[in-house]
């Protein structure tokens, strides 16, 4: 071989080795935020009820979930009989994987280093919104591959629910990029320092960033959020009191636990990208002295938890809705509310260009 | 230039060999699930062309809704497919002439016209230096050629109040929510105050029996 091409693959060797490192970097640190996530949602949940919640295993159970981890992955994974096999073990490892996929574009922070982010792709938010949007699959493929009938009518229930909520979910987006002018989520984030807080005297606070002036939208993002993820109030694809447990009835050991991680990893993105597009991601609420100082890794984390908190809240005390009230809901309120919106941002801007 | 010829032969040997299988696979299932992988091979191949909006759009459109559509329809149907393959060899020369036909058609009409000599150079038509993919796309979409970009809106708009007009139909006797209803029924209609004497019924119009 010649010196060249030595060159040129060391070169790939080295791009390679980078990336897969910072992907391992990511996902490991994803999934032990997520056992305390996971934790932490279940303490959220019996603390509303007046219970103490996973309190045995470590310090405040703090250990929980890396017991419930050890357990599911020594249980035995049953395959029934009549089940497609190769289906039904790829259904729970395309949830997960697509889950984690995501997270390759979420800039997390930004300094003197550039930007943390594996990839920033220019197209960042349609690569989450397509990473999302496959989401159903898992559902759809584990449900059928069971070979049951109450998985069946998960999965079913789950490919409507989905693909409604994805419609406003879209258009929530688009009145974010009608303001950014760019795909990237970066820009997103950084186009956030001026706005309204800026005009009122408050540079670069927390009420520059989206969520004052799209508050109707971010409630809508919120809740079609909610209902993207099957998390409750709208969690009728699993609805146990109808179904047994929806698509997962049939599923045991590690592929459940892969659909469980896939659903909360999936949570987890949906608040990162609320945060993202609407709390200003990195940045500070106040450009003052102490707060600017801490990194801004911290405000992205603290501002993802309290994103998830919400959704642990909205577990805890909202009451599952009927279907016909979630479709009436995703395509009769907020279609209608997004579309308009749409219209009424992109008329705004166009106002504001041309005085 | 070699890791995208490594990628390009990669997608492209997948997206066939999967879209050669959706054809002969038995179970149609199995047959819309390889076609979701041709789909993303094919965005694959988008994103090597550095048309990454494509491929997202490729994903999120083909992949994202119509696919699942597609396999909720599968799923449901109850397909007996030895019933489907028992008349393959009879119905065969039908196919295979039709087929024929289409197939000296197109080839009839390359070599009586050719390759344009604009579609060649259009082929390797690089997008403006100073513009994202995104944004040339939108130039030329929303800008050059607006008024056929909305009336293809138009068509589409057309095509999708026939269906509903196709689909809707209110039965009689089927019970359905109306919020509005509910909202509005106030303590003066749904309420009623019954002054009930000692020993006696807040039914007005029965007797008592003792």
């Amino acid at each position: 071989m010649s010196s060249e091409t030595i060159t040129m693959l060391w070169d790939y060797a080295i791009w390679l080795a980078i990336a897969v490192g910072l992907s391992l970097l990511v996902i490991v640190g994803l999934l032990v935020c997520i056992a305390f996530l996971l934790l932490m949602d279940r303490k959220v949940w019996a603390a509303v009820q007046m219970r103490r919640g996973p309190n045995v295993v470590g310090p405040f159970g703090l250990f929980q979930s890396f017991a419930d981890l050890l357990k599911f992955v020594f249980k035995e994974a049953v395959i029934p009989a009549g089940a497609d096999k190769g289906v039904f073990l790829l259904a729970p490892l395309a949830t997960a994987t697509c889950a984690l996929a995501a997270w390759a574009v979420i800039p997390m922070n930004q300094n003197s280093w550039g930007t943390w982010v594996i990839s920033d792709l220019n197209v960042g938010i349609l690569y989450l919104l397509a990473i999302s949007s496959l989401g159903v699959y898992g559902v759809i493929m584990g449900g059928w591959a069971s070979n049951s009938k109450y998985p069946f009518m998960g999965a079913l229930r789950s490919a409507a629910q989905m693909i409604s909520y994805e419609v406003s979910l879209g258009f929530v987006i688009i009145t974010v990029l009608l303001i950014v002018g760019s795909l990237n989520l970066t820009t997103v984030v950084t186009s956030q320092t001026t706005g309204i807080g800026t005009s009122l005297g408050l540079p670069a606070s927390a009420l520059d960033w989206y969520w004052l002036p799209l508050l109707p939208m971010f409630v809508v993002f919120f809740i079609s959020s909610l209902a993207e993820t099957n998390r409750p109030p709208f969690d009728l694809v699993e609805a146990e009191s109808e179904l047994v447990a929806g698509f997962m009835v049939e599923y045991s050991s590690t592929p459940y636990l892969l659909f469980m991680l896939g659903e909360y990893v999936a949570i987890t993105t949906m608040c990162a990208l609320a945060t993202i597009l609407f709390l200003g991601g990195w940045l500070p609420p106040l450009d003052i002295w102490p707060l600017n100082m801490v990194p801004g890794i911290f405000w992205f984390a603290a501002k993802v938890v309290f994103m998830f908190f919400m959704f642990a809240m909205a577990k805890a005390m909202v009451p599952r809705y009927r279907y016909d009230q979630l479709m009436r809901l995703g395509w009769k309120v907020f279609l209608p509310l997004s579309l308009a919106m749409v219209v009424v941002v992109a008329g705004v801007l166009q106002f504001l260009r041309s005085a | 230039m070699a890791l995208t010829a490594i990628f390009f032969y990669l997608f492209a040997v997948l997206a066939l060999a999967s879209a050669a299988t959706v054809i002969v696979a038995k179970n149609p299932v199995h047959a819309v699930l390889f076609l979701i992988l041709t789909f993303f091979n094919a965005a694959g191949l988008f994103i090597l062309l550095n048309a990454e909006f494509l491929a997202m759009l490729l994903i999120i459109v083909y992949v994202g809704a119509v696919a699942v559509l597609f396999l909720f329809v599968v799923m449901m149907l109850d397909v007996d497919f030895a019933e489907l393959r028992a008349g393959f060899i009879k119905n065969a020369p039908v196919g295979l002439l039709v087929g024929g036909v289409v197939l000296a058609e197109l080839v009839a009409l390359l070599a009586a016209r050719g390759i344009g000599p604009v579609a060649s150079t259009l082929v390797a038509q690089p997008i403006p230096q100073d513009l994202s993919n995104t944004e040339a796309l939108g130039r030329i979409l929303y800008t050059k050629y607006i008024y056929f970009f909305q009336g293809a809106g138009l068509v589409l708009l057309v095509a999708m109040i026939g269906a509903i007009v196709l689909t809707l139909r209110h039965k009689e006797g089927v019970k359905r929510q109306s919020i509005a209803d509910q909202v509005a029924r106030g303590p003066a209609t749904a309420v009623k105050m019954v002054k009930v004497a000692s020993g006696g019924s807040a039914i007005p119009d029965s007797k008592s029996d003792h």
